[in-house]
Formats: structure tokens, C-alpha cells, sequence
């Protein structure tokens, strides 16, 4: 068992260390380096020089790559060349920011799927599961830009309840924040809850047409006993894989919310940093948004394995 | 002669197979809107430049947010172009692209994943070790960067999105080999002395066909998302061209007061893709493949 946890994390970093590979050649194939495409226009002489000498462009390819990858896992990214100021600084605020917004979302996106899925699974083709499926099916197909321009037509400016946009600077905090985020939450958590609903519905009605629950049926246990204790658990079990992937798939449709919404967060950031060119920005970015879907991933294989007794064996045999 | 007849009989066969499956498809009411909502759509990308009433970048400042009316069905915007006029044209672009975006997608994707299928051992884990690390960078930020440095041309924007939406394929496809590689007829194949070449052709091909295009059929409604939301940012076709992405885009900030300007492209958008959806949908279960317990990536 310790065994697979620590193959799963080596395979995770080795991910991770194409993912570095990947990004760093990306940019070095690309036309341009990160000097003239950020100096543009004035890509010459002095300004260019300090640029170069800053960033150490000078240096070859191969021992630059080294340098900061070592740098890297250290936890140092380097200089932002817009900003002036180390990225670590720039990231901080920014990734707190998205990690309120992403936890309020999952905080009430799980359950409310788990409910919504077990619903439209009883109720399979009946009128709840009708309304039900209409409007995640909705929601789960029409665009972030979309669902979020709507939410902010309706809710702030036909109705008038709640600001459209977030006006706050990116160090604000938490309470400034909580009351700003009710729409880019619903926004996110909507198109989130939808996916994960949609899939805890196909596993509930999976696992009610097996042998073993028609058994307990015919066994005479009674429907909601049943449904908690013989349904749930296997269901749910599969759920936990989808709901990770929904979650690093929302991280490139959180990048548009947020623009919708103006919120200052991660995703904000990714198009200011390419607006700007900002290469060393985005390569941080790359590496931090592409180490959080390995380690969610991560996570979700090794529940899992710990929850699920019989892939446990089937894995140690191979 | 006898060799007319038999191709001539395949093709018959093609032909009615594909007809068989279209009224399977049709015969629920949801494959029935969504087939009708996409064929709706490509007639009009093939028709609205002929029957637009005026022309889509036609600037004029007496004609400023005019309200729906009689002459502008749907308004106008804020330079004062016809709103009606921009919507039936907004889709030419999207469609064009991300269709032949999902062409390229479905052909490199379904190769490749069927290649690595089929050889297996160190190939294989070192081609699924790439495509897993491609699959953790989030597209958005992938693209961005290729669209930001190349520019947003159509002939960068579709191989772009034809090689970002194809990883995921290489992994269906991959799986679906997986499954017929077993099969007798494959050893028997192997037995008989065939080539990987003739085997992939002729065996595995046929076999895995159908779960590839299925998945081509999604990605198709994904990457059109992808690319309204590249144009949304500012990242896909460039002003004046109409694009749906681009004009809700253009009319949000004015929404307050002029919200038939975003509301007209938004249904034309929101229409085509949930069409396409259905569309994918009835097309898996004609076939017989259970897509409802894949995750979206």
C-alpha cells in the first residue's frame, strides 16, 4: 500500500517535471524571448541589456532551464518583469483570492450535487428529474462568459440585489471579500454543481439496477434504509474521481469568471500576465496551475484506493 | 462487372447505415431538437451573408443603440450597427474553425491513441507521460500564450485548438483499443502474419471507430466553447469580423441600458452549442455508447 502511494506521487512529479519542460521550451520555441516581447517597441540598446542581464537571457538554454527549476522547488519564481517585484509577491494575495473563491464554491457545490444527483436518480424520468436535468444540462453546456453576463443582466442590474462587478483591491480582506463574491460563487458553483450532479445521477442509477440491491429489495429492506446503506456508499465512491477533475477543469473556466467578474484572483492574473507579456509570470503560473491538478488528482486516487478495499487488492496484484 | 456490384452495394450499405442511424437519433425528441437546431445553424452560416439586411460593419452615428424595432429586428449597438445583421453572421467564424479544429483534433488524436494501443510497453508509457502533463496545463493559459505570441489568424487558431482539444482523444482512443486488442479476431490477424499497418487499418479501425467519433462530437461542442471564450477575452477573431463571443464581449459594458445587443448573440451562441450537445448526445446512444459517466476533460 505505502508502495502505490509513493508510485502515485513519483508519476505526479514526473508529470510535473515534463509540465516545466513543457513550459520552458514553449517559450523558448515561440517567437520572441521574454525581454523583446515584453520591451516590444524599445527592445533595444540599454533597456534591453539590463533586461537580458535581469533575467539572465544571456546565459545558455539548457543551464538556465536548470537554474530555475532549482530555484522552482525551492519556492522561488523569480522576478516579474511588469511589476518589478518578485512573483512571489505578486502571487500570494492572488492565490488566497482564488483559493476563498474555489473553496465557498466546492463548500456548497459538493453537497448540494450529492443531493440533486440522488434525486434525479429515484426520481429517474419522472417530473424532478425532468426540471432537474433540464436546468444542469443547461447550465453544464453553456459557457462561463455566458451564465456569468446573465447572473450579472439579472440578479444586479434588472433586480438590483447584489454589485455586478468586484471593485476590491486584490489585498483585501476576507470580509471584504465575502460579501463581494456571492455571484462569481454562484456563477462557478453552478456550472461545477451541474457536472458532478449529473454524474452522482448516472452512478445512483448504476448501482440501484445491481444484483446486490435488487437482493436487498426482495429481502424486504426497507427503500431509505437501503438507499443509505447499501446505494450511497458504492455510488459516491466513483463520484470522488469526477469531482477532482471537475475541479482542475473549472481552473481554466474560473480564468473567465473572474474576468467577467473582475475578480481579483489566480485566473485574473493569467490574462493580465499575457496582456502584458509577461513571460515570467505566466511560466510560474503554468507550473503552479499544473501542480495543483496533479495534486487534486493525487488526492482523489488515493481516497480512492483507501476507500475502496476491493481496487486496493486488484492494484497490488498487478 | 461483379466487382461494380459489390462496391456499389457497400456504399448502398453506407448510405443506409448512416440514414438508420440519423432516424435513431431523430426518433427522441431531444436528438430531434438538437439535429434540428445544428442543421438550422449551418444553414444559416451558408446563407446569412446573402440575406443579412445590412452590412455588418456599416459604422453610423445616427443609429446609436437604437431599441428593436421594425427596420434593426434586433437594435443596434453602440457604433450603431445593425445587431440582427452581426448575429446570423456571428457564427461563419466559430463554426468554420472549431470544425475543422475538431477534424484535425479527432484524426491526431484517434491515430495516436490508437498507435500507442496497439505497441504498448515504454512508447506508450513515455507518450501517455506527455500527453498526462499537457492535460494538467490549463488550456485557457496554453492558448492565451500561443494566440498572444502567433497571433489570432485562423491559421494558427485551428491547428492550436485542433492540437489542445486532441490530447483528451488520444486517451479515449487509446482505452477502446485496449478493449478490441484482446479480441480473437486480432490474434488470428496476428497469427495470419499481418502488419501493424494492416491490423490498425483494417481491425482495430472499424472497431474503435465509433467511440472516437463520439468523442470528436464532443470535443466539437467544447472547443466551440473554447473558442467563444478565446474571442470573449479579446484572444480569438479580430473587430470588425462578427463573432458571438466578441460582441457580448463589446455590448456587456453597455448592457444596463442596450441589453438586446448581448442577449441577441448570447441565445445564438448558447443555442448552437446546446444543439451540438444534443446532437453528440443522441449520436452516442444510436451507437451505443454509454458516455454519461465521463468526466469533462
Amino acid at each position: 500500500m505505502l508502495l502505490l502511494i509513493l508510485k502515485r506521487i513519483g508519476l505526479g512529479l514526473i508529470t510535473l517535471f515534463i509540465v516545466s519542460l513543457i513550459t520552458f521550451v514553449g517559450v523558448e520555441v515561440l517567437p520572441g524571448d521574454a525581454c523583446t516581447t515584453y520591451l516590444e517597441r524599445e527592445a533595444y540598446g540599454a533597456a534591453l541589456d539590463a533586461c537580458i542581464k535581469r533575467l539572465g537571457l544571456d546565459i545558455p538554454a539548457d543551464e538556465r532551464y536548470l537554474d530555475w527549476a532549482s530555484n522552482v522547488v525551492r519556492g522561488d519564481f523569480g522576478y516579474s518583469l511588469s511589476g518589478e517585484m518578485p512573483i512571489n509577491e505578486v502571487l500570494g494575495p492572488r492565490v488566497k483570492n482564488s483559493l476563498v473563491l474555489a473553496s465557498v464554491s466546492i463548500l456548497i457545490g459538493i453537497p448540494l450535487a450529492i443531493v440533486l444527483g440522488i434525486i434525479t436518480a429515484l426520481w429517474r424520468d419522472k417530473l424532478p428529474d425532468i426540471m432537474i436535468s433540464a436546468i444542469t444540462i443547461f447550465s453544464m453546456t453553456i459557457p462561463e462568459f455566458i451564465s456569468a453576463t446573465l447572473l450579472i443582466l439579472i440578479v444586479a442590474i434588472w433586480l438590483g440585489w447584489l454589485p455586478g462587478i468586484v471593485i476590491i483591491p486584490s489585498d483585501a480582506t476576507f470580509y471584504e471579500l465575502l460579501s463581494n463574491i456571492i455571484l462569481p460563487v454562484v456563477a462557478i458553483s453552478m456550472i461545477m454543481t451541474a457536472h458532478m450532479a449529473r454524474m452522482v445521477r448516472s452512478s445512483v442509477i448504476q448501482v440501484m439496477a445491481s444484483d446486490y440491491v435488487q437482493m436487498a429489495i426482495l429481502k424486504g429492506v426497507p427503500y431509505w434504509k437501503m438507499v443509505f446503506r447499501h446505494v450511497l456508499p458504492n455510488a459516491l465512491l466513483p463520484a470522488i474521481n469526477v469531482v477532482a477533475l471537475t475541479i482542475a477543469w473549472l481552473l481554466g473556466g474560473v480564468v473567465v469568471t473572474e474576468v467577467v467578474f473582475n475578480y481579483p484572483g489566480l485566473g485574473r492574473l493569467v490574462i493580465e500576465s499575457i496582456s502584458n507579456r509577461d513571460l515570467p509570470v505566466v511560466q510560474a503560473l503554468a507550473i503552479i496551475l499544473a501542480s495543483i491538478y496533479v495534486g487534486i488528482n493525487l488526492i482523489a486516487d488515493l481516497m480512492t484506493l483507501m476507500l475502496n478495499p476491493r481496487l486496493k487488492s486488484l492494484q497490488i496484484r498487478k | 462487372m461483379e466487382n461494380n456490384l459489390i462496391t456499389e452495394d457497400k456504399q448502398k450499405n453506407k448510405l443506409e447505415k448512416a440514414f438508420e442511424i440519423l432516424k435513431t437519433m431523430a426518433s427522441k425528441p431531444s436528438g430531434l431538437i438538437g439535429l434540428t437546431i445544428v442543421l438550422f445553424h449551418v444553414v444559416l452560416a451558408l446563407t446569412s451573408p446573402y440575406i443579412a439586411p445590412y452590412d455588418y460593419k456599416a459604422i453610423s452615428p445616427n443609429t446609436m443603440l437604437l431599441a428593436p424595432s421594425a427596420e434593426h429586428w434586433f437594435g443596434t449597438d453602440s457604433l450603431g450597427r445593425d445587431v440582427f445583421t452581426r448575429t446570423i453572421l456571428g457564427g461563419r467564424t466559430a463554426l468554420t474553425v472549431t470544425f475543422f479544429g475538431s477534424l484535425i483534433a479527432l484524426l491526431w488524436g484517434g491515430l495516436l491513441g490508437i498507435f500507442c494501443g496497439l505497441v504498448g510497453g515504454k512508447i506508450d508509457d513515455v507518450v501517455m507521460r506527455v500527453v498526462d502533463a499537457f492535460l494538467s496545463i490549463p488550456w485557457i493559459l496554453a492558448m492565451l500564450l500561443i494566440v498572444s505570441l502567433l497571433g489570432t489568424s485562423t491559421e494558427v487558431l485551428i491547428p492550436a485548438l485542433g492540437f489542445f482539444y486532441g490530447k483528451g482523444i488520444v486517451r479515449v482512443a487509446r482505452a477502446a483499443t485496449h478493449d478490441v486488442i484482446a479480441k480473437d479476431f486480432i490474434v488470428s490477424a496476428r497469427a495470419r502474419g499481418h502488419s501493424n499497418m494492416s491490423i490498425i487499418w483494417n481491425e482495430i479501425i472499424p472497431n474503435v471507430r465509433d467511440a472516437i467519433l463520439v468523442e470528436g462530437a464532443m470535443r466539437w461542442s467544447w472547443m466551440l466553447l473554447g473558442f467563444s471564450s478565446l474571442s470573449f477575452l479579446g484572444f480569438g477573431v479580430s473587430p470588425p469580423t462578427p463573432d458571438w463571443g466578441l460582441m457580448i464581449s463589446n455590448a456587456r459594458g453597455l448592457m444596463s441600458f442596450a441589453y438586446w445587443s448581448v442577449i441577441a448573440p448570447i441565445v445564438g451562441l448558447s443555442s448552437l452549442i446546446i444543439g451540438i450537445n444534443l446532437t453528440a448526445d443522441a449520436f452516442a446512444k444510436a451507437l451505443g455508447i454509454d458516455r454519461s459517466t465521463k468526466a469533462p476533460v
